[in-house]
């Protein structure tokens, strides 16, 4: 049998130190295995970005308990950029700015530096950047811009997805991809992550709405609310979801009304 | 039980190994000089220079009256603390060898020293010309055949003395006075050495001109002196670089540099100054552009323990143009008061200042400017941009700007923002694999980027690598 891609078990975490720590999770469980689209829905609040910025391993945020395995290998003690190297890519919701170093640049060094043992030098990166250019009909004017300097809402979504297919991770987490995208850049942007997914990938897409998902279509779904997942199914979930509204979701299930909703 | 026994000379030997562990041309060169050289500043010196360089009486007279105003002027009491600098204990004056124009003719322990710099290689490359300053004196100088050919002047100050005396005599002092300041003053008294050029009318000398001053023996102080004429309508690219051992105690470097832009020439001065962090560095440098001339400094400070310069330049001409791009990099130790002058004279001027200023591991750069618009240069126009990137709780940047306005129609625009390096931008270039060290240099080539994209290639490259080094050698 497959081994699982990613386990999360019973999964706790907190933001702030001392008397201001917080619980955001309060005991998260979930199994990706390799070629699944997993979807987590929630409303704000209810701790889907901690989600996204814990795996990645983001400063700031405590496991206070349970943890997080990848292939197989508990991640606590490993920084961002180790992480990284694993394969573990997360999409933001908000992609920084980094001005004066252009995309391709960028890419290069990110490439060789989860690549190291086939690192490519500039004319060899440039083809195999055109070649994910190509297929996800990046327009070439981009990679001499500057990283996310001046970027629409559209065109930062787009350079993540092209940063995810050159990087080519095993594990890609989007955080809130649909967020500033009109109705035709999320479909191109969908297009997009559909064209980079494969049997050997997994991924975890964070959003709030359902809109995202008609396109992504994935194949779990994972309501998280008030840092727990409330329930599990398959499609048909997200547009029950979606009739409903968060606020009957939680009448339905008995959970007190805007609990977490002021969380991270 | 050992008993372990402190030494203080051991434990600085100690501090200053460490130190040179993070600075790559800590090196010096066991040279010994054909005279032993004398510390200390008097008259007796100043004529013991002027006797050895054989110079006119009018530069003679020159260098006492400039020793006179040198010694009336109280030290500045603002910018970097200075009052640690003991000229008694400098050596004002060392020839190391005579001057040579094949490498292979030099002794070898100094070449050995501009192999290591790279500057032959440099020079078979890409420069048209090169001068190399040891010590005191001009130790290598070459220009291509075809730069002579076309009447372009480019040697070191002595020999122009000596060669082109009504140019030197005619220009010397004419753009910074002996007293200009109290560090122009001492530069007047007891300059050697340095670059003069004089480009005809109508010449553009297409690859950059480049003098590198080399510090080796403890406690020098280096005082070259540099003239730059540009005829109407010629353009050119002078870059200097500079380094020298690291050594536990004080070394002084103070350069005057004259520049004349005359109408609708161009020149372009390039400083990448990589001092040891024992180096005081005290410049006085200007320019005057007339009409519709352009006079550029971009000026790259990496190194020394304090450095206090303002490159400016005087827009004497209607339509003249000024811009000055600077970075300074200020780790350990080090304090960068850096800036630009600009004075606008005519009208239908314009002058842009851009600085960019870095601090780290308790370094203190900062950007210290002013803009001055005479009454009846109308339409003159500036703007000037400082930012200021802090790497951590330590380091400091300041920022004064000063601005002069009396002219009704004159206008300046300023914009300063100081960033420390946000957590945000780490995070998101960690996580796509890239360490925190290389994440850290990346954010700060970024940040300079407006600068070293104006730079030749080989330039650029050596100015990022140059504060790689920097960064890396503070972390490891």
């Amino acid at each position: 049998m497959t081994e699982p891609l990613l386990v999360i078990e019973n999964l706790h975490v907190s933001v702030g130190e001392g008397e201001d720590a917080k619980e955001i999770l309060r005991g998260v469980d979930l199994k990706v295995f390799p070629g699944e689209i997993h979807a987590i829905m929630g409303p704000n609040g209810s701790g889907k970005s901690t989600l996204a910025s814990v795996l990645m391993g983001k400063p700031g945020y405590t496991v206070t308990g349970g943890r997080i395995l990848y292939k197989g290998e508990d991640l606590a003690d490993l920084s961002p950029d180790e992480r990284a190297r694993k394969r573990i890519f997360l999409a933001f919701q908000y992609p920084t700015e980094i001005p004066g170093v252009s995309v391709v640049n960028f890419l290069r060094t990110a490439y060789n530096a989860v690549h190291s043992d086939k690192v490519l030098g500039p004319l060899e990166f440039r083809k195999y950047l055109q070649t994910k250019m190509d297929l996800l009909e990046v327009p070439n004017s981009i990679i001499n811009r500057y990283v996310n300097a001046g970027f629409s809402g559209g065109e930062r979504k787009r350079a993540e997805v092209l940063q995810m297919a050159v990087l080519d991770p095993d594990l890609a987490v989007l955080d809130e991809t649909d967020t500033g995208l009109d109705i035709d850049a999320l479909k191109e942007v969908s297009a997009g992550v559909l064209k980079v997914h494969n049997e050997t990938r997994g991924m975890l897409v964070i959003t709030h709405y359902q809109r995202l998902l008609n396109y992504i279509q994935p194949g779990f779904i994972h309501v998280l609310i008030s840092g727990k997942i409330v329930r599990s199914g398959g499609k048909d979930l997200a547009l029950d979801l979606e009739a409903k509204g968060y606020d009957q979701f939680r009448v339905e299930l008995g959970l007190p009304e805007g609990q977490g909703a002021e969380a991270g | 039980m050992a008993i372990e026994q402190f030494d203080p000379v051991l434990a600085e030997n100690e501090a200053v190994r460490k130190i040179q562990g993070t600075y790559k041309y800590g090196w010096h060169d066991a040279t010994s000089y054909d005279e032993a050289p004398s510390r200390g500043l008097s008259h007796q010196v100043i004529d013991m220079i002027s006797d050895r360089k054989n110079e006119p009486d009018w530069m003679r007279q020159n260098r006492h009256k400039a020793l006179d105003y040198f010694y009336r002027r109280p030290m500045p009491t603002w910018g970097a603390d200075l009052s640690e600098i003991d000229f008694e204990s400098i050596f004002y004056y060392i020839k190391p060898t005579n001057k040579v124009s094949k490498w292979e003719d030099m002794p070898e322990s100094i070449r050995d020293t501009w192999d290591k710099l790279g500057i032959p290689e440099a020079e078979k490359n890409f420069l048209g010309g090169v001068t190399a300053q040891y010590e005191s004196e001009v130790v290598y100088h070459s220009t291509q055949k075809h730069l002579e050919d076309m009447g372009v002047i480019f040697t070191d100050m002595d020999s122009a003395l000596r060669d082109h005396p009504d140019l030197v005599k005619e220009y010397f002092g004419s753009i910074i006075p002996a007293n200009d300041n109290k560090f122009a003053a001492l530069n007047t008294a007891v300059w050697s050495g340095g670059s003069f050029i004089w480009v005809p009318k109508g010449v553009s000398i297409e690859v950059p001109l480049q003098a590198y001053f080399r510090i080796n023996q403890e406690n020098m102080g280096q005082f070259e002196r540099t003239l730059i004429i540009c005829e109407d309508e010629s353009w050119v690219h002078y870059v200097e670089g500079c380094s020298a051992p690291t050594y536990s105690s004080d070394s002084l470097h103070s350069a005057v540099v004259e520049i004349v832009v005359k109408d609708n020439a161009r020149c372009r001065y390039t400083t990448i100054q990589n001092w040891s962090n024992n180096v005081y560095n005290l410049v006085t440098k200007r320019a005057v552009a007339q009409k519709n001339a352009t006079m550029e400094w971009i000026d790259g400070n990496l190194g020394s323990k304090i450095t206090m310069k303002y490159p400016a330049v005087i827009l004497a001409g209607e339509g003249a143009k000024a811009e000055i791009l600077s970075v300074a990099y200020a780790g350990t130790g080090m304090h960068l008061d850096a800036g630009a002058k600009v004075t606008h004279v005519a009208p239908n001027t314009q002058s842009t200042i851009v600085s960019k200023s870095i601090s780290k591991d308790g370094g203190r750069a900062g950007y210290r400017g002013l803009v001055r618009i005479d009454d009846g240069a109308t339409n003159a126009r500036s703007t000037v941009r400082c930012d200021a990137l802090i790497l951590d709780e330590d380091s400091r940047s300041d920022t004064y700007p000063y601005n002069e306005i009396e002219e009704e129609t004159g206008s300046v625009g300023h914009e300063a923002t100081v960033s420390k390096v946000g957590d945000e931008q780490l995070f998101y270039l960690q996580s796509r694999g890239i360490d925190e060290t290389e994440a850290m240099s990346l954010i700060v080539r970024g940040f300079i980027e407006p600068i070293t994209k104006e730079l030749p290639l080989e330039y650029s490259v050596e100015l990022n690598r140059l504060i790689q080094l920097q960064m890396e050698g503070s972390i490891g």
